[in-house]
């Protein structure tokens, strides 16, 4: 028995509040302003290009050579029928924008997904068995990192023949080596940790140590990594599109609407700025994101 | 580090031999390169010529082998389409995307160095929220997008410089900078960041200590020590513009490689498709090479695999 005084009062401690991590990631996002705008925007943008069809009752590949090259509402001459004007051919730019959306993202989040398994994948391998493994996913990583993306993208649509799907393919086919590159480290790390060497110890099965271990502890750095690599891959689907070896009509993507105004840039330069604009818009909404994903997901005094 | 130069230098040939198998076989992948090569109005007999005159019908292993062993004599095969030889055509077009890629890489140089050092000087001040503003809005916009504005605004609209061809230096200077823009902000970063280090280590302290001016301090003793990894960066980044000029070069009418080759794949003339790649892969490995061998000498840490 401690002895006492009975002048000082032992205070009661203070109640246990511990915050689960996912708790503390929330309350993190919801203050960081970046997380806010990006994630307003990209919202906003997928929801439009979700909505597309309902949002405006023109067809976006409908051709009208009666109606070409009529100005956007704020111009002279321009109404409401058609508020951002049509192209070269007749087609309602706002509509075309609206399901521009829908083709950028659907390419975007499509090769993310392939990108992101193949990586992960390789990289996992390379950082949990390390040794030779280690040296042959070392050995693809240089030989992708040494191959002229943009060239080679172009060369195999342009021989294979193009359709959505292989322009899908070939992207998240060259895209992944960011995605390699962080699982590699971070499972390196993770492999040494206390809690997976505990469960290999208890006898875990491969399958479930890579599943239950390894991936839900790489979810926080592979969600910043996958920002980047939305952008890279709508960038690039962008510039495919803007050479004529993306997306093809009648399917529209907001490269191709910048290409085809090109040659309208000395009278019509809204025409490029409009989709130029959502490109801009859309790309900087996902890295404000990634952004603030990679502070939330970051522990504080680690650099 | 001798045996390290030797180690990378044999890992990059491995990758120089692996990238050649990827260049050369890419273009087979229509399936039939004889009747890619012949176009839409062929005849069986003009593809059967095509195919014997180009030796497709070989197996692909003699086929490559044959490349390879023309390649190491300089010989890069011949264009179907412009009837001269590939290596002659290259020649031609090279030096134009060399000088697009140099200058936009000295822009990119003589923007974000400058900007990282002054943020380093004063973070967290509006200088440095200005150039981490630059930095994000530049990677936010597509390089195609931002040399057509280029085009508007200095072109179009303010009439002061020309944006196609390539007649004077003057026809540089838009492209190099719609090109170089999108490295700016990982070099002002990393120049950032190298700066910060350098200013708080201790040789910078003790050259303050001494009361040299803190012009001297910064470029002499702090910027000195940051700017080597800077110069690593660079060699890389120089690669990538190289291998990415193709949009540029469309954008602004150069007949550079990235133009050449934008046209080969247009008219599938498969011997100019095939050398460019084998190039452009070269030259990424070579600069990369550089690269990591700039950053083990600098770091000895990096010397052991």
């Amino acid at each position: 028995m401690v002895a006492t005084s009975s002048s000082y009062p032992i205070e009661p401690a203070p109640p246990a509040v511990t915050l689960s991590p996912r708790r503390i990631a929330l309350r993190r996002a919801l203050r960081n302003g970046s997380f806010w705008f990006g994630g307003t925007v990209l919202l906003l943008i997928t929801l439009i290009a979700l909505l597309a069809p309902w949002l405006t009752p023109y067809d976006p590949a409908a051709q009208n050579l009666a109606h070409r090259l009529i100005v956007p509402v704020w111009q002279s001459g321009g109404s409401w029928l058609h508020p951002l004007g049509t192209d070269l051919l007749g087609r309602d730019y706002l509509a075309r924008l609206l399901f521009g959306a829908r083709i950028s993202l659907l390419i975007g989040f499509s090769t993310v997904l392939i990108s992101g398994f193949i990586g992960t994948c390789l990289g996992m391998a390379a950082g949990y068995w390390g040794g030779r493994v280690d040296l042959a996913v070392n050995f693809i990583l240089t030989i992708r990192l040494t191959l002229p993306v943009v060239l080679v993208a172009l060369v195999v649509v342009a021989v294979i023949g193009n359709s959505l799907t292989l322009l899908i393919v070939v992207i998240g086919g060259l895209l992944w080596d960011r995605f390699a590159i962080v699982t590699r480290s971070v499972t390196q790390q993770l492999a040494r940790s206390e809690f997976v060497i505990a469960a290999r110890c208890i006898g875990s099965s491969r399958r479930r140590l890579f599943l239950k271990e390894l991936l839900p502890n790489l979810t926080g750095q592979l969600i910043v990594v996958a920002s980047i690599e939305l952008a890279h891959a709508i960038l690039l689907e962008a510039s495919l599109s803007f050479l004529g070896l993306g997306v093809q009509p009648p399917l529209t993507s907001w490269g191709l609407m910048v290409a085809e105004a090109k040659s309208q840039i000395f009278f019509m330069p809204w025409m490029i700025a409009i989709p130029g604009a959502a490109l801009v818009l859309l790309i900087l909404a996902i890295n404000l994101l990634g952004d603030a994903m990679r502070d939330i997901t970051t522990p504080e005094g680690r650099a | 580090m001798l045996r390290l130069v030797i180690r990378r230098l044999a890992v990059s040939a491995l990758v120089v031999v692996v990238v050649s198998m990827i260049a050369f076989s890419l273009v087979y992948l229509s399936g039939d390169p004889a009747v890619a090569m012949a176009g839409e109005n062929a005849s069986p007999s003009d593809i059967e010529a095509i195919r014997t005159d180009y030796g497709f019908d070989r197996p692909m292993y003699v086929q490559y082998g044959a490349w390879v062993d023309n390649v190491l004599h300089g010989n890069l095969g011949r264009s179907f389409f412009l009837r001269a030889p590939v290596s002659q055509i290259i020649a031609q077009h090279f030096p134009i995307t060399a000088t697009l890629g140099i200058s936009a890489l000295a822009f990119a140089l003589l923007l974000s160095i400058p900007l990282g050092v002054l943020a380093a000087l004063r973070p967290n001040t509006l200088i440095d929220r200005i150039a981490l503003a630059i930095a994000v809005a530049g990677q936010a916009m597509p390089s195609f997008l931002f040399g057509l504005a280029l085009i508007y605004v200095f072109g179009v609209k303010l009439g002061w410089l020309p944006f196609s061809g390539t007649a004077s230096w003057r026809s540089y200077v838009l492209p190099a900078i719609a090109l170089g823009y999108y490295a700016t902000p990982v070099i002002m970063r990393l120049t950032r960041s190298g700066m910060l280090d350098a200013l708080q280590s201790d040789h910078v302290r003790t050259a303050r200590a001494y009361g040299l001016s803190t012009w001297r301090v910064v470029i002499k003793h702090a910027l000195r020590h940051a700017i080597m990894p800077v110069l690593a960066l660079s060699a890389v980044q120089l690669g990538f513009m190289l291998g990415g000029s193709i949009i540029i070069e469309t954008v602004f009418s150069m007949k550079g490689l990235g133009y050449l080759a934008w046209t080969s794949i247009q008219r599938s003339d498969l011997q100019v498709i095939q050398a460019i790649l084998l190039i452009i892969a070269c030259l990424y490995a070579l600069l990369t090479l550089l690269a990591d061998l700039l950053n083990a000498y600098l770091d000895p840490r990096l010397r052991k695999q």
